[in-house]
């Protein structure tokens, strides 16, 4: 499997009043055309990692890599042009909460149109054709209808799918999905990822699953980054997570409410200096 | 026994839209009671009727046996206290925690404030080095536990429980789930527990309502679940989301 993108010893830190904080601490790994999950909690650097391929950092913070190759193209080298010629393209980014990340005064229609003007891959009638047939494979049922409605016309789940069309319609070779699912129902996360599922297989595209939630990464991706304080703690294939080795994936898993178990009181995790060092 | 909370046809309606409809249910002195459901089920809108921040259109709602009017009396919330979803948005951003907890006893006339202050800070595990601090200086953990500090320092015999973990981190979430348990059974409080996890709810609560669409679907123990004894699609159908992804061959 030729790699698709390889990150190696990346560091993201960010200028505070008490000095640098560093976010992501010399993260390495490599991304084939697979699904690749990366877990952790609030402020483990699971999305700056996530931020920094896309080079979508804020510009005061400091981003160094000993490589951060994407496709043969040097990542730290490329000028902002190049970098935004890339995104969207080649390297396409699902948020969290398609609320806050679709456009709120323009159709959805236009939206998805508007990701293929900016790469000159068509416009006009052959884009909007183009646009229908992705809302349709991201299994919106009626595309004409859904083509001249607002954002906040549609559901949750809805406007994550015009997300995801929007983010596919340009067929990228990379997709970095940010919490595609978290502000979604537990039964639309499921129809959600399993059109983004379809998607990756049909396109073979390298996918980077971001998310706090163990166990959905777990029965969706191949391989599982578990982070802690910017760090990789874990490397795991994910139907093997259950033999996890390290203290705080494991912790993260038992102190997961369980149907048909009983815990009283849940375990707690119990975090150890020496994860973070 | 008396029922601590008894809810009998209750409707809410907003303009033509029905959001909740014909919902029945009781729960005992001491229990544990959970309202399962996705987004629009209307189940945070039944809690939101009982503490009188939702329109009651038709239907009653009993603490204790007595009825309640429309207008809810200061003893009502004496008794009745709710935690919010949304930590970030449930405390006001410029007061502080010694504030924010001062306050119900200011508007109840209760006296006593330093002690009882120091003492729910304590109940919920956060010192009282916590106490002159605002929100923004805490983590979303801790300002949960502030909020659940708020509810409780009224003693309330009921605690209506609004997603009080779902905007929190797994091991933070395990913790405050702990917390609750702990202070149910110091002080044999009654919970409702609006939540969208099955697991969350089996595990805090006795019994538990499916509801969809604003109507109840179905009405089982935390035990019937777990052994997956269901009768409706639509918990089974819950049942087999809540376990995760899976790739049809």
């Amino acid at each position: 499997m030729s790699a698709l993108l390889h990150v190696e010893n990346l560091r993201v830190s960010f200028p505070t009043r008490s000095g640098m904080v560093e976010a992501v601490r010399g993260v390495s790994f490599t991304l084939g055309r697979e699904r690749l999950g990366i877990v952790g909690e609030s402020g483990s650097g699971k999305s700056q990692t996530g931020r920094a391929i896309l080079g979508l950092t804020p510009p005061h913070a400091h981003v160094t890599a000993g490589r951060l190759v994407f496709d043969g193209i040097d990542l730290l080298a490329a000028s902002e042009k190049e970098r935004r010629a890339l995104r969207g393209k080649r390297i396409a980014m699902v948020l969290q909460d398609p609320k806050f990340s679709l456009n709120p005064v323009m159709r959805i229609g236009e939206q998805i149109m508007e990701t293929l003007a900016a790469h000159g891959r068509g416009s006009g009638a052959e884009a909007r054709r183009r646009t229908l047939a992705m809302l349709e494979a991201v299994q919106i049922r009626d595309p004409e209808r859904v083509f001249n409605l607002y954002p906040h016309e549609v559901s949750g789940g809805m406007g994550q799918r015009a997300m995801i069309a929007m983010m596919l319609v340009a067929e990228p070779d990379m997709l970095i999905a940010d919490e595609p699912t978290s502000a979604l129902d537990v039964t639309v996360q499921l129809q959600v990822l399993s059109i983004l599922d379809r998607l990756v297989a049909e396109r073979g595209m390298g996918l980077i699953f971001v998310s706090h939630d163990l166990r959905l990464v777990s029965s969706f991706c191949d391989r599982v980054l578990v982070m802690y304080a910017g760090r990789v703690v874990e490397e795991i294939a994910a139907d093997r997570l259950h033999q996890s080795q390290h203290p705080y994936t494991q912790g993260l898993l038992n102190c997961l409410p369980k149907l048909g178990q009983s815990h009283h009181p849940l375990p707690v995790l119990d975090r150890k200096p020496e994860w973070a060092a | 026994m008396t029922d601590a909370l008894a809810i009998k046809g209750l409707a809410v309606v907003f303009d033509d839209f029905r959001a909740v409809d014909g919902v029945s249910f009781s729960v005992r002195e001491g229990e544990s009671f959970g309202l399962v459901g996705e987004s629009g089920s209307g189940k945070s809108t039944v809690l939101r009727a009982v503490a009188g921040l939702a329109p009651i259109a038709d239907g009653t709602i009993s603490i204790g046996g007595e009825t309640i009017s429309h207008a809810r009396s200061k003893s009502f919330y004496r008794r009745v206290q709710m935690v919010f979803q949304d930590p970030y948005g449930s405390l006001h951003p410029r007061h502080t925690i010694d504030r924010a907890l001062a306050e119900p006893l200011a508007v109840h006339g209760i006296g006593d404030a330093e002690r009882r202050i120091l003492k729910a800070l304590d109940e919920v595990g956060l010192g009282k080095g916590f106490r002159f601090r605002y929100p923004h200086q805490l983590s979303g953990g801790q300002r949960q536990r502030v909020a659940i500090a708020r509810a409780l320092i009224l003693e309330p015999s009921i605690l209506l429980l609004d997603e009080p973990t779902s905007a929190l981190d797994a091991s933070v979430q395990a913790e405050v789930l702990n917390l609750l348990e702990d202070i149910r059974r110091e002080r044999g409080l009654t919970y409702v527990l609006v939540s969208h996890d099955l697991a969350v709810v089996t595990h805090m609560c006795e019994r538990l309502l499916v509801m969809q669409h604003g109507r109840p679907v179905e009405l089982l123990t935390s035990a019937d679940l777990a052994a997956r004894r269901i009768e409706t699609a639509y918990t089974r159908e819950l049942m087999v989301a809540s376990q995760g992804f899976r790739r049809e061959a």
